[in-house]
């Protein structure tokens, strides 16, 4: 790589920030050099969002201060740091659904022609040429609205480019991305860097920091940890620095000795979506769903829990079978499936972490039809301890807290309900390394006790970490059965893309 | 005026801009929209003139134009306001307040230029709609909440400045009140007045950054913000937009009427509102057009004098109303699923 210019485009110096009486950010400096990627890392709540909204210029620093090539500056709103050339993609899209793609990039900015009316012509001719740089045709004309994430993401970028601006920071862009879309990502960064724009770049993976960046920052609860150079570096020393100790495995797999057949899927099939599904859980078994994105993996457990419909097919809890469409029955049967989104359909974020922890069990916990407070705080107490959730007060919204804080309320809800047959959807999605571990100990405790675990993941090191059996989906059916012992990368991606290439 | 020396450069532009031209979808679902209302008008028109060929005689068709201009002044306003997720049900007080001011100002100078009363009640609307906006952005209030508030405490302001009298047309100077009755080429001066609030609010709407903006927030208003438009300030102005454009109501109804007493304009926030939902304004903000919820106004506006015609009981008059909001509604519904349809079949990448 390059040298660095010795003045970097921007610089936090030694900044502060506390909300409340509690310091979200405590003396953390690092520069941004122009033409280097550089990571930016942390737990979650380490304060990386608190730095990212400074930058934003949403947030003022307490103390110290940002530095725009090398000259010190305020930003008192998002409009001066865009006008200072700092555009940031944050990890939700901010998107207005009712305009045009085009009026989405350019809002603001949008191309005059006379009287200072919008040229529309000029603004979508604008939209194309930049969607022909990051080389993805999109119709600027388009409404944003029903874009998907990774169609979004690319908008929020293409309002980055349009804008000139020389500092980009990405929020975890690539959380809800499949791999092309983020190798897609990384082109188009590393084409930012070779322009001599800088790249901040926040993400849980360590192995699209060390493909992407060359400098990293490390923060961990608020304070600033270590800024170096990335190569030298091993994912050891990044997860060391991140969590200050030495993480004990991130796959805590208790060995089991798999019990009678829990869930039973037979021929399970949905038009379209999937079709021919059959296969067995045991008690203290984790069986994984693995696949590619959209090979139907979260559809199959949603039309067993009953969410979905389901064409044909036969589910059965302990032998009973279940009535279709009607996901009351299966819990009853002791179903609980922990969905993908939790924000979307885990959470209802405005409510508080208390009721939504109790959420599955409000009929169990109330007296005479009435939610007294008492009984349910005691249980949402319970099990939140349980689960070492980290929380100010057990009525604050649970839209508030971080997002392994959130998931870990929503297996609290359902583990509250005893169940027999756990489905989890991308358990980790998003979700910081030490927390992370968390959330795994607690699938495998689970399973040591007894329940039954269908895991649909994404992320293969937590596939051949956490199953006990990996079935393998493609386009809607299952294409492969590993054991714990066979199932390694190269099979199970195999079998997921049906070529060796693509492997 | 420099116009000519600005010929070439923007017919230079002209080819590229041609190219990119063609209805989007928005565009499309609006055009459905807006056609399907001017159809019910049509088809209103033709069979109240069956049933009673005056219908289309110009005194009738300038009573309901006159009608429809000072609903269609307020719609104005109210789409503005509601185009950022907000609402302003004090219009019609706003509306009544203005009309007194404009009557008392006449009243009291004699001889003043009529311009005095008409910025008299320009100024007053503008200040109920800043009132309005300083409780909404500063109150932390709902705007439904904050000008319901004001609806009754502005109406409460003309009942006691009124103090039980009416200010009548011989208290007026005739060159006032002419403005009612007045015409440029044959059109009512007060359509035409109208006519020119739709015409430029659109173009604003549609052509300028600060009226994107608008969208923008009803769009999404944490968005907005991030995205540095100055989202209190464009709030602020769109409801002393929407306070001016009731003030210019106001001044409107005193002329059209001549009489003016404090209850003017009572219930007209609700016909207002009636006609931007009917007209494609959503309540929900982000969606709607000046020229939809003009058209929704006018629509309105016809079926009230119609069902005279018709013989169809005044009592039925609110339920039309009333059915036809949720026709409207529910055909909104229906083309946001078809688009969505649309959308999902075409993938976002054009190749």
């Amino acid at each position: 790589m390059s040298v660095p210019p010795a003045v970097p485009l921007l610089e936090v110096r030694d900044v502060t920030k506390s909300f409340g009486n509690v310091a979200a950010v405590q003396g953390v400096s690092f520069p941004l050099y122009g033409g280097e990627a550089h990571a930016l890392v942390g737990e979650n709540g380490a304060g990386k969002s608190t730095i990212v909204k400074m930058l934003a210029g949403v947030h003022g620093p307490d103390t110290g201060s940002l530095l725009v090539g090398g000259e010190e500056v305020s930003l008192g709103s998002p409009s001066d740091a865009k006008a200072r050339g700092i555009a940031v993609i944050y990890q939700e899209p901010t998107l207005f659904p009712d305009l045009t793609i085009a009026e989405n990039i350019f809002i603001g900015t949008q191309p005059r022609a006379r009287f200072g009316m919008i040229d529309r012509g000029a603004m979508n001719t604008a939209a194309r040429a930049l969607f022909d740089r990051l080389g993805v045709p999109m119709d600027p004309d388009r409404l944003a609205s029903g874009l998907s994430i990774a169609d979004q993401q690319l908008v929020e970028i293409a309002k980055a480019l349009s804008t000139d601006a020389n500092v980009i920071v990405m929020d975890e862009p690539t959380a809800a991305l499949s791999g092309n879309e983020v190798e897609r990502l990384f082109k188009v960064a590393r084409s930012l860097c070779a322009s001599g724009a800088a790249v901040m770049f926040i993400s849980h993976r360590f192995e699209e920091i060390f493909a992407l960046c060359q400098r990293v920052t490390v923060m961990r609860d608020g304070r600033h940890i270590s800024t170096s150079e990335l190569a030298g570096l091993t994912v050891d020393d990044l997860v060391r620095s991140m969590v200050g100790r030495d993480l004990g495995a991130l796959f805590p797999k208790i060995d089991v000795e798999p019990g009678a057949v829990v869930l039973e899927i037979e021929n399970l099939s949905r038009a379209g979506v999937f079709s021919d599904i059959s296969f067995q859980v045991r008690a203290g078994e984790i069986v994984a769903l693995s696949g590619l994105v959209g090979a139907g993996r979260s559809e199959v457990m949603q039309s067993a829990f009953g969410v979905d419909p389901r064409d044909s097919g036969d589910v059965r809890v302990r032998g009973k079978s279940l009535r279709k469409g009607n996901p009351k029955a299966a819990m009853r049967a002791g179903m609980a499936l922990v969905p993908e989104d939790r924000r979307q359909q885990g959470l209802i974020l405005d409510m508080s972490i208390e009721r939504n922890a109790t959420l599955t069990r409000s009929s169990a916990l109330a007296r005479f039809g009435f939610l007294v407070g008492g009984r349910e705080r005691r249980s949402a107490y319970e099990w939140t301890k349980k689960l070492q959730t980290k929380y100010a007060r057990i009525t604050d919204p649970v839209g508030v807290l971080s997002g392994g804080n959130q998931q870990k309320v929503v297996l609290a809800k359902w583990m509250a309900t005893a169940p027999s047959v756990l489905i989890v959807d991308e358990p980790t999605r998003g979700i910081d390394v030490g927390t992370k571990a968390e959330v795994h100990r607690i699938i495998s405790t689970l399973a040591s006790e007894g329940v039954a675990v269908v895991m649909i993941s994404s992320e293969l090191p937590e596939v051949l970490g956490m199953a006990d059996r990996v079935l393998v989906m493609r386009e809607g059916r299952i294409v492969s059965e590993l054991s714990r012992s066979e199932a390694d990368e190269e099979k199970i991606m195999f079998a997921a893309t049906g070529s060796e290439a693509a492997a | 005026m420099s116009a000519p020396t600005r010929v070439a450069p923007s017919g230079a532009a002209k080819p590229s801009v041609k190219s990119d031209e063609g209805p989007s979808l928005i565009e499309k679902v609006l055009q459905v929209r807006s056609l399907g209302i001017l159809a019910a008008l049509i088809v209103l028109v033709v069979v109240t003139t069956m049933q009673n060929s005056n219908f289309l005689s110009s005194q009738s068709i300038r009573d309901i134009l006159l009608a429809a201009s000072i609903v269609g002044v307020l719609v104005v306003g109210q789409t503005v306001v509601m185009i950022t997720k907000n609402i302003d049900l004090s219009v019609g007080s706003v509306l009544g307040l203005s009309a007194f001011a404009a009557g008392s100002v006449m009243k009291g100078a004699d001889g003043a230029p009529i311009v005095v009363g008409i910025l008299a009640g320009i100024v007053v609307g503008a200040i109920c709609g800043l009132a309005n906006a300083l409780l909404v952005r500063f109150g932390g209030v709902p705007a439904l909440v904050v000008t319901l508030g004001t609806m009754y405490i502005f109406r409460g302001i003309a009942y006691l400045w009124a103090g039980g009298e009416q200010i009548t047309a011989d208290e007026m100077p005739s060159n006032f009140l002419k403005l009612g009755t007045a015409t440029l080429l044959g059109v009512p001066v007060l359509v035409v007045v109208a006519v020119v609030a739709v015409v430029l609010a659109g173009v604003y709407l549609r052509r300028y950054r600060s009226g994107r903006d608008l969208y923008a927030i009803g769009s999404n208003g944490h968005a907005a913000e991030l995205a540095g438009i100055a989202v209190g300030k464009r709030i602020l102005l769109a409801f002393v937009f929407s306070g001016a454009m009731a003030g210019i109501a106001g001044v409107m109804f005193a002329a059209r009427f001549g009489t003016v007493d404090a209850a003017a304009g009572s219930g007209y926030e609700l016909n207002v509102i009636a006609a931007a939902v009917v007209g494609g304004v959503a309540v929900v903000g982000g969606v709607g057009t000046v020229w939809g919820a003009a058209l929704g106004a006018l629509l309105l506006t016809t079926i009230n004098s119609s069902l005279p015609v018709l013989q169809i009981n005044q009592f039925w008059q609110q339920a039309i109303v009333g059915a036809l909001i949720l026709i409207a509604i529910a055909a909104d519904r229906l083309l946001a699923v078809r688009a969505a349809q649309q959308l999902r079949k075409r993938s976002a990448h054009v190749d």
